[in-house]
């Protein structure tokens, strides 16, 4: 049974990627997007399985982002039309759906993805057929592609920021790095350490400690996570705890009695929409590092905030993060077009670099030439709300580091997509595009 | 003449202004700097002003808020009062106002000024909990205060507390004499939990004598709390063997007793938990105060509410495939997504938030065992559970039944019992059953169209591990597993744990297949 389902998919796959390439022979020229009478935008967002909370709110906000472009008279004097497909939370499944958009659908770019390795399942088809995705989560880096642009946060927009919080502001010298077991919680972690070890924080001043996905019973993690803190040194918890499993573990560091003025835990997946569930009561004072807040005041954040309320018309809505990401993103997009006077991905992809909009932090925010964005970093404290109450946040705004300087086989790489170099992973050592990637 | 002392007046307030600010701790904590409120709480807490435990509480509680000119108003359901004299204040410009910001370094100034202000409390347990507050603040300027204290304490326990505090403040202190700091480190030695050792273990800067004390005193705590760390695993393997044979007791009777693959099983766990949620919000929304018995309504009616659903899924879908496993078990996870989706329809696709009773929240040191009420409550209920599920089976007509008709249908049959009845009523037991285990786990797991995924492996892993259609093999099955997991996960993390007793389970399995308590006899082997 099992042979004859592989078989089968081998053959579909195999039938579609062919179908695929044809198509995207017949369509790739310039002048086909401004051909048809509007101009197409791809969202890819799971709307169903297990990310399905998460995302489902990114795909509104696209849709909502479009409409107001229309109503604004569209772009290049053409109304904008978003495709929206459901990739199910199914990782392979998200390369087949990307593929369809850029090569039946033939959008001009794609707005997706949100775990890591979806991302890294429809890498190869946005290089392949060479069109554009905006990715607007917090990832942990190591990546950059042509192809795609990071408006989410990089480790040293969000996790270093955090960590140097805690050791300057809560004197914090014990170390507890938490997380889910898959890449970005392990590679953050392992950034994370090799940052903590560059400032001399011992091993022993270190645990770090992974659980399964949806892990449900943290009575012995946060027994730990206690001891640990006995050691006579102030101790923090960072966690890179994701998706569900969070609500069971603050639970549970409620009930043993472990207190954000003892211990508190800095998050980098909590945000607005993850509290939107939960009694935030014994929370109170634990804190999430993020680019955006929802409580953070500017006119243009209350601005969005309200559209965004009446969009939905649900009053309780609530913003993240991400979200704000979709927005730069796409305001950055349009941006572009109208630069290259084009939606061909080819000249919008050069058009993007140094393209600057305003954030809904009141700042700016620019595409850099490693096709990442430049963010503020904010630090919340939970509210009993569920909401965050800014406590620090960096002066201006911070270049992404998409290559980690504290990772071995990273620190001499950069990235720069503009014209002589135009290279994703360029070695200054050795002086070669392509060096000791991994 | 006037003129020149109005100058001369004006003069000592402009001078007057920013000194004055800084020694008005009001002042202070309307300011929108961190450490300013810090100050402000520590000034106001040592000015013996008598509005300082108000204002102190009211910022605790995000009801204090900050105006221009360093106004400060406290807000009492829906009333402003002035802080600085505790009288309404008349017309309040709320929006102008913001509340006083918190940060965990101002929070903590917070507790400890509450601490030193509430010693002398008229409650005991406010007493106790001060001197617990003053304690963990080690603060050398709370040892005149503590001083006081003991002289009018009336209780033993608060009194040794408080003892204490006074070593751990004098440990602080910059003069107190090597002798005093060596008493204190055997005060605290003697306290011997947590809180001690992580006292013990950050003194640094003291004299070799003490810090060799303190060195020796740290190991001692080490040793005590490695064997409480046992029995605290033991309790915690109870804990998640008690969720497990919660969740397994109903396919105990379905899988084990009916030999039904039920692999909607976890949605009849999760359709208790749903229950629950939906008997809180109806209390939440008419009766608030019976919020505490909420799970005491939840029970019967997840209960009802899933035992209903099994009945009818064993009428409409079952019983016309008994004796064909293969379809059953398709059928089955058919229906578990039916069932989810239909919640997801209902409820949404979100997480919903089942609130803990207080009575549940929290936990209790016994020694140095840390016993969280949630947990206790659980395995208690699966001890309940699991006895009237006993009891039911051996005492009741219906037990007497499904007895007969598990152990010989035909005979049964011919002695006048309607089978098919049966079979429903045991049906619609099983999922009862996990109906009521669903609202065990709405206290501890999400509530999420998901719930029942994350528990129907494990349940059919403890029902095989213990043997198929016994009871008490379930029970030890659960603990055994439990207990396993638990002291498996410190040594091998949380993910390599499950893997490693995955593969004994499989090892087991292989050598007993009928796993630890086989049913012997005649009718197994029909």
């Amino acid at each position: 049974m099992t042979i004859a389902k592989n078989w089968l998919t081998r053959r579909a796959m195999g039938a579609l990627g062919l179908a695929a390439m044809a198509a995207a022979a017949i369509g790739s020229t310039p002048a086909q997007a401004q051909g048809t009478g509007t101009i197409k935008v791809g969202i890819l967002h799971s709307l169903s399985g297990t990310m399905a909370i998460s995302e489902t709110t990114l795909k509104d906000v696209m849709l909502m982002l479009i409409e107001e472009q229309n109503k604004k008279g569209g772009l290049l004097g053409k109304k904008l039309e978003a495709v929206v497909v459901d990739p199910a939370s199914n990782w392979p499944l998200f390369a087949e759906k990307a593929r369809e958009l850029i090569s039946v659908q033939k959008v001009a770019a794609v707005f997706g993805c949100w775990t890591s390795v979806s991302r890294k399942s429809v890498l190869p088809v946005f290089e392949e057929l060479n069109n554009i995705l905006f990715y607007p989560v917090q990832y942990e880096g190591e990546e950059s592609s042509k192809n795609v642009f990071y408006t989410g946060a990089a480790p040293n927009q969000q996790a270093i920021p955090a960590v140097d919080y805690l050791a300057e502001n809560e004197k914090v010298q014990r170390w507890v790095l938490a997380g889910t077991d898959y890449v970005y919680p392990r590679t953050t972690n392992k950034i994370l350490e090799a940052y903590l070890k560059s400032k001399g924080v011992k091993d022993e001043d270190i645990m770090i400690n992974y659980t399964p996905f949806g892990h449900s019973d943290w009575q012995n993690i946060v027994a730990s996570i206690k001891k640990f803190g006995t050691a006579g040194k102030k101790t923090a918890v960072v966690s890179t705890i994701n998706g569900d499993a969070n609500v069971p573990f603050y639970k549970e560091l409620g009930n043993q009695g472990v207190k954000a003025t003892d211990i508190p835990v800095v998050a980098f997946s909590v945000g607005e929409e993850e509290l939107a569930g939960i009694d935030t009561k014994p929370l109170l004072g634990h804190l999430a590092a993020w680019n955006y807040f929802q409580s953070v005041k500017s006119a243009d954040n209350t601005a969005f905030i309200a559209k965004w309320k009446a969009y939905t018309k649900n009053p309780k809505r609530v913003t993240n993060d991400p979200m704000e990401a979709h927005v730069i993103g796409f305001a950055m997009w349009i941006k572009a077009v109208e630069k290259a006077g084009t939606t061909d991905p080819k000249a919008v992809i050069d058009a993007m670099i140094g393209i600057s909009v305003p954030n809904l932090t009141g700042g700016t925010s620019a595409m850099m030439p490693n096709h990442h964005i430049t963010k503020p970093v904010l630090i919340g404290e939970v509210k009993a709300d569920g909401q965050f109450n800014v406590v620090w946040q960096t002066k201006g705004t911070v270049v992404a580091n998409e290559w980690s300087p504290y990772l071995e086989g990273s620190k001499d790489l950069i990235a720069d997509w503009r014209a002589p170099l135009s290279c994703g992973n360029f070695n200054v050592v050795t002086g070669k595009c392509g060096g000791a990637s991994k | 003449m006037s003129v020149l002392l109005r100058l001369l007046v004006l003069f000592c307030l402009a001078f007057a202004g920013p000194a004055q600010a800084q020694d008005d701790p009001f002042a202070l904590l309307a300011g929108d700097n961190f450490d300013d409120i810090r100050h402000g709480i520590e000034q106001l807490a040592t000015s013996g002003n008598s509005q300082a435990a108000a204002v102190i509480t009211a910022l605790q509680e995000g009801a204090l808020y900050a105006g221009p000119d360093a106004a400060l108003l406290i807000k009492q359901d829906e009333t402003w009062l002035d802080a600085r004299t505790g009288k309404p204040a008349a017309d309040v410009a709320e929006d102008a106002l913001t509340a006083v910001p918190m940060n965990n370094g101002v929070r903590r100034a917070a507790e400890a000024a509450m601490g030193s202000l509430e010693l002398f409390s008229p409650d005991p347990a406010t007493r106790r909990h001060a001197a617990e507050a003053v304690l963990k603040s080690r603060d050398a300027a709370s040892l005149p205060g503590l001083a006081r204290a003991l002289q009018t304490e009336p209780d033993a326990g608060t009194r040794l507390v408080m003892q204490q505090a006074v070593a751990a403040a004098t440990l602080a202190s910059p003069d107190a004499s090597e002798p005093d700091r060596l008493a204190a480190v055997n005060t605290l030695r003697t306290r011997g939990d947590l809180d001690a050792r992580a006292m013990l273990a950050s003194l640094t800067d003291q004299p070799p004598s003490v810090r060799e004390a303190a060195a020796t005193a740290v190991i001692a705590i080490d040793r005590m709390l490695q064997l409480w760390g046992l029995l605290q695993g033991v309790f915690y393997g109870l804990s998640l063997g008690s969720v497990l044979l919660l969740a397994a007791a109903g396919l105990a009777i379905t899988f084990g007793v009916m030999g039904i693959i039920n692999m909607a099983h976890g949605e009849m766990v999760m359709l208790g938990a749903y229950t629950t949620f939906a008997v809180q919000e109806l209390i939440r929304a008419h009766a608030p105060g019976l919020f505490g018995a909420s799970l005491f309504i939840a029970v019967p009616l997840a209960f009802l509410v899933s035992g209903a659903v099994g009945v009818a899924v064993e009428r409409g879908m079952l019983r016309f495939l008994y004796g064909r496993p293969l379809e059953t078990l398709l059928a089955t996870w058919g229906l578990s997504l039916v069932l989810q989706q239909t919640i997801r329809s209902l409820f949404g696709a979100s997480n919903r938030d089942v609130g803990t009773p207080q009575w549940m929240s929290g936990a209790t040191q016994w020694g140095g065992l840390t016993i969280t009420y949630n947990r206790l409550v659980i395995i208690i209920f699966a001890a309940l559970v699991m006895a009237a599920l006993m009891a039911a089976l051996r005492y009741t007509a219906l037990g007497l039944r499904m007895r007969a008709v598990t152990q010989n249908r035909r005979m049964a049959a011919s002695m006048g019992i309607r089978t098919p009845w049966v079979d429903a009523m045991t049906f619609g037991l099983g999922s009862g059953v996990a109906g009521m285990a669903g609202v065990a786990l709405s206290q501890i797991d999400n509530v999420s169209p998901n719930l029942g995924q994350g528990y129907i492996i494990d349940s059919f892993m403890v029902v095989v591990f213990g043997g198929v259609g016994n009871l008490w093999g379930t029970v030890v099955s659960a603990l055994t597993l439990g207990i396993v997991n638990k002291f498996l996960e410190p040594l091998a993390g949380a993910v390599l744990g499950k893997i490693v007793v995955l593969v004994l389970l499989i090892l087991f399995i292989q050598r007993k297949p009928r796993g630890m308590f086989p049913i012997k006899g005649r009718a197994v082997e029909s």
